[in-house]
């Protein structure tokens, strides 16, 4: 096994730009799908008919579709279609729409709302009605109640299945490297274009994942352990969706 | 022939359907030898040999803590070759010429696997205890045993993780584009690079891959239901 | 029993064929992803394009029977040691690096690679290139080159996977220059969409993009090497290659000795 390369700092700059990108899009895609996903699931259970209609389509077809094909419809579909609207260039909102990060946020944003969106909608179900209720007789305003009544007891519910979506989200992270972003496997295909090794490159990023994933799953069983009233769940070491 | 000419939607549609076709075979072969690795690796996991448990358990947990599309690529082109070694440690001379059609499909099944001997260990242990001891009171062979009484039994539990592993695996499809396998996904990019047509073949690409998904569900909830005949339905 | 079948079935499609032999045909690996003028996909689902026919014109000059083996770009080289495809030809560069690991014929063509721009920007390549963006096709030489020698020139590099996306990057906006091999972007010019760009500067001779472009080979070959030297020579010298070159480059670019 030749890992010389691993000393150059030439290759050591990419890997670090690659695994630095990755953790901001694991950052910007979990806090941006997760309050998607609350949105989401309020539209189907308490939103007039229409958006209920439309945040069922959402979700089907955004968990209908592969994630690659969805990354590929919104940079080279949508991104150069907008291009084509007159006067889209001199807009604020050129620099976006040239970045790869935006559109894979974008994409991954859109894809955690989906996927959480069911298992937040799920667990608001199934809060008891009566603590909804007796919280209104206590004067709580509608909003009130939502922010402090059932959310929380929501994601009391289905924090572990949460954790797992995050773990899942991890994993999809490399599918941007065909839309041009930096990240650790875009790194290690330079590594492999210019060493022709085969194994050596693949094999330590899939370390460096392995690595972050543990370290993210450990880091997530904290918060699930300290979340105010959470009962400790008996469960496997990695979720499976 | 000089410059290449735009290309419509109609131009495609049999390339683009043939790429479908080829997903859905890959899908299925994949997803079949995904299922034996699965009964394999969940037996191999519940065994008493703690070595077997051992082997089982790496592989199930490390398929399943590495992303996807870095296994796809890794196994497909590092897996040839650790084949090739294998088999010529073992004496057997020469290349054996295994097909890209062969290598997409082993590495999906491979990672399916990992996944569903997940699945299946669950549905095992979900199983009354009692049922298998009266089993082995009324002196059934091991194999009478797991088909008439395990697999059975475990069916109802395992069909929602199954299904569902179907679902990511059809999506997972995609993946193998990026190493340059003609199934559904590349075609649909090579359609789209000639026709300059992006956002049209994109989604295109989208509708025929809901299409798919969406009528997998309803086979799947049928399916589920005929396997749940005579169990008492949940409160 | 449906499962004795299935296992069948499956034995079957994983297609375990034999060692390969000399009568079997060669397996010509070529990009995946379009490339054109040199290799594309009609609608037909027929590969054609300058690489692609001079492949035959080669093959029928060895008096041996070719296939085209679409291959991933970037697992190319793996895909021809590990056996998969018997050469690569598909505008590959012989150089030092390559060398090391696969061998090459002669060279068939010569391109530099070009920097291509919006025809109103004024480009002073290396030092106007400070905060553009510049996107170019990953496992190429132009990337190799790029990543070396424009490091300290502040552009922003981006890689792709497939020449067409740099190209429909470009055209959407997205990067304000892209560095390619000259001949493709030749034919790139001349479509209705890319009016408003032309080509700013060649880039100059640099190890990374090495002799021109030669078929490669696994290093263990000779006896193909050989026979595909003759071949690639007699395709030279009976004008083949320059006619095939003109009709689908616009120009004559093939390497007479």
């Amino acid at each position: 096994m030749d890992f010389s390369w691993l000393s150059d700092p030439f290759y050591q700059g990419y890997l670090w730009e690659g695994f630095v990108n990755t953790l901001w899009l694991l950052l910007v895609s979990s806090v941006g799908g997760l309050i998607l996903a609350v949105g989401v699931a309020l539209a189907r259970l308490r939103g007039p008919r229409p958006l209920v209609w439309l945040a069922w389509a959402f979700t089907t077809v955004i968990r209908g579709t592969p994630l690659l094909v969805q990354l590929f419809f919104f940079y080279y579909g949508v991104g150069r279609l907008l291009e084509g609207v007159p006067g889209m260039r001199d807009s604020v909102f050129w620099p976006l729409l040239r970045d790869p990060f935006f559109f894979g946020a974008l994409t991954f944003i859109l894809s955690v709302g989906a996927y959480s969106g069911e298992v937040i909608r799920g667990a608001m179900q199934s809060v008891p009605r009566g603590e909804l209720e007796a919280g209104r007789a206590f004067g709580l305003s509608g909003f009130q109640v939502l922010y402090r009544l059932w959310l929380p007891r929501a994601i009391q519910l289905c924090l572990p299945t949460l954790t797992g979506e995050m773990i899942l989200l991890l994993k999809s992270v490399p599918l941007v490297s065909t839309i041009a972003l930096m990240d650790l496997l875009q790194a290690a295909n330079i590594i492999r274009d210019e060493t022709f090794l085969v194994y050596e490159p693949l094999l330590l990023i899939a370390g460096i994942y392995l690595a972050t994933t543990i370290v993210l799953t450990l880091l997530l069983r904290l918060v699930e352990l300290n979340f105010p009233g959470m009962r400790p769940t008996r469960r496997r070491w990695l979720p499976i969706r | 022939m000089t410059a290449m000419t735009p290309e419509g939607l109609g131009d495609w549609a049999g390339p683009i359907l043939s790429g479908a076709l080829t997903t859905l075979q890959i899908a299925v072969l994949a997803y079949a030898i995904g299922l034996v690795l699965g009964l394999l690796g969940a037996g191999a996991k519940l065994s008493p040999w703690a070595p077997l448990r051992g082997v089982a358990t790496a592989y199930s947990t490390l398929i399943r803590a590495v992303p996807e599309l870095l296994l796809i690529i890794l196994l497909y082109y590092a897996g040839p070759q650790a084949l090739d070694a294998l088999l010529a440690r073992l004496g057997i001379a020469g290349a054996v010429q295994i097909t890209g059609f062969a290598t997409a499909v082993g590495v999906l099944a491979f990672v399916q696997g990992a996944y569903m001997t997940e699945v299946f260990r669950g549905a095992i242990l979900a199983i009354p205890l009692g049922q298998l001891e009266a089993a082995d009171a009324f002196g059934f062979s091991r194999w009478t045993r797991f088909h008439r009484f395990i697999l059975p039994a475990m069916l109802p539990n395992a069909l929602p993780g199954m299904s569902n592993l179907w679902l990511i695996l059809i999506k997972d499809t995609a993946l193998i584009s990026v190493i340059g396998f003609n199934e559904l996904f590349f075609t649909i990019q090579q359609a789209a690079a000639s026709s300059r047509a992006y956002f049209l073949f994109y989604a295109a690409a989208g509708v025929i891959y809901l299409l798919m998904t969406l009528t997998s569900t309803a086979l799947f909830a049928r399916l589920e239901r005929y396997v749940r005949r005579g169990q008492p339905t949940e409160a | 029993m449906k499962f004795p079948m299935m296992i069948a079935t499956a034995v079957t499609a994983l297609g375990l064929g034999q060692t390969a032999q000399a009568s079997d045909p060669l397996q010509v690996g070529i990009s995946g992803e379009p490339y054109p003028p040199f290799t594309y996909k009609a609608a037909s689902g027929d590969w054609t394009g300058f690489e692609v026919e001079l492949a035959h014109a080669i093959c029928a000059a060895m008096e041996r029977e070719c296939e085209i083996a679409p291959t991933g770009w970037s697992g190319i080289i793996p895909s021809l040691k590990a056996g998969r495809i018997d050469m690569i030809m598909n505008s590959m560069s012989i150089t030092e690096k390559r060398q090391r690991v696969i061998d090459f014929t002669r060279p068939y063509y010569f391109t530099p690679g070009s920097y291509v721009a919006a025809s109103e920007r004024d480009l002073d390549i290396p030092d106007g290139l400070d905060g553009l963006v510049m996107g170019v096709q990953s496992a190429t030489t132009n990337a190799t080159y790029a990543r070396r020698e424009l490091r300290d020139s502040g552009v922003d590099i981006r890689l792709y996977d497939q020449a067409e996306q740099v190209n429909n990057d470009l055209l959407a906006g997205r990067l304000d220059v892209i560095l390619a091999d000259e001949i493709a972007m030749v034919q790139f010019l001349e479509r209705d969409e890319a009016e408003g760009f032309e080509i700013k500067a060649t880039a100059p001779q640099h190890a990374a993009y090495g002799e021109g472009i030669g078929i490669g080979l696994r290093q263990e070959d000779d006896a193909l090497e050989a026979d595909l030297n003759e071949a690639v020579a007699a395709v030279i010298e009976d004008g083949t290659c320059a006619s095939l070159s003109k009709e689908y480059l616009g120009t004559d670019v093939c390497v007479y000795d």
